[in-house]
């Protein structure tokens, strides 16, 4: 059976066999304007590599960061991304919409 | 999480089952839950559950424990192509891009070499054992390629009898037409036979057969997703 192109969990498990940390980012909430629904996911290894996407672009570099943190520490995380005054260009949304995010490591069994 | 909840899903999505994940926002903790485990729910998050998957829609609901977010896992769209003609190459490969997973049915061994269809399920039958052999649900769409009315029609019998949410039938104005008197005469009504789009595809001036390809694909979105906003 042919597998679809962004199989974020599939993936996350793979980095997992291959020994380095993951992290599954997902949209929680969103209001107004936003590029991607709601249960949106992107998979991220300990290498900043990712899978998948929780916006169009706009904040996936703070939320690899923040993954790379949570896999640190092994906690989870709730983030709220919305337009930022001075940086929008860098982790705000530039659609206007806000974003809730949950960032949780996955533990290997 | 653990990697044991992320194992169930690649399971669930494997099997074609509907399942979720639950995540309490206040502790973090978060649950699998399958179809059965569902059911063993609190009404009121029962409701939640199966609303949410009805909907196809993660959501984030208020209970009496916190805030608990829902998120969706659907199985796998699916996509039956019957005709492993020159479309269907593209179709396929589109298809699996869009997050379906392919079947093609062409009894002809020619047409349905994995040479032509890399990574892509290959059903080398005739169309109405083919079908009969395959589950077909309310996430799977039909698409008939070959214009051959004894590969086409047991396949487009099939589908009609099904709670499929698109049928596409490749074909002129005229062999469609044709086409639907046949099926007429299998028993299917007016109002039946009207959910087959034929000519199939969204009328784009597509030429090619990706183009086409493009055609078909475009209205399976919509038929899936709803009408367009504009």
């Amino acid at each position: 059976m042919a597998h679809s192109a962004d199989d974020i969990i599939g993936q996350c498990l793979a980095w997992q066999d291959e020994g380095l940390s993951v992290a599954l980012a997902t949209v929680i909430e969103t209001w107004g304007s936003a590029p991607r629904p709601v249960g949106s996911q992107l998979g991220i290894n300990e290498n900043g590599d990712f899978v998948g996407s929780v916006s169009g672009g706009c904040i996936e570099g703070a939320v690899v960061e923040e993954a790379l943190d949570a896999m640190e520490t092994g906690q989870a995380k709730l983030l709220d991304y919305g337009v930022s005054n001075t940086k929008a260009w860098e982790v705000g949304l530039a659609c206007g919409g806000k974003i809730q995010i949950y960032v949780d490591p996955v533990l290997a069994s | 999480m653990k990697r044991e909840i992320l194992e169930q899903l690649n399971q669930a999505q494997a099997d074609h089952t509907p399942c979720v994940t639950l995540t309490a926002l206040s502790t973090g903790s978060t649950r699998f839950l399958s179809c059965e485990a569902i059911d063993r729910q609190p009404s009121d998050l029962r409701q939640a559950i199966e609303s949410a998957l009805a909907s196809d829609r993660s959501a984030a609901v208020e209970t009496g424990e916190g805030r608990v977010f829902i998120n969706v896992f659907n199985p796998p769209l699916t996509l039956i192509i019957v005709g492993a003609v020159h479309i269907a190459q593209p179709l396929s490969q589109m298809a699996v891009l869009a997050g379906y997973d392919v079947t093609v049915v062409d009894p002809r061994s020619a047409f349905a070499t994995s040479d032509r269809f890399p990574g892509i399920h290959l059903v080398e039958e005739w169309p109405d054992e083919a079908l009969d052999g395959l589950t077909i649900t309310t996430r799977t769409a039909v698409v008939t390629l070959t214009h051959d009315p004894k590969l086409d029609d047991p396949a487009l019998d099939r589908a009609l009898n099904s709670k499929c949410f698109y049928i596409g039938s490749l074909g002129s104005k005229k062999t469609h037409s044709a086409r639907l008197t046949r099926l007429e005469g299998l028993g299917h009504g007016a109002e039946v036979l009207a959910r087959i789009n034929g000519p199939v595809g969204l009328a784009i001036g597509a030429k090619s057969p990706a183009e086409i390809a493009v055609s078909i694909l475009a209205q399976m979105t919509e038929a899936l997703r709803g009408q367009p906003s504009s």
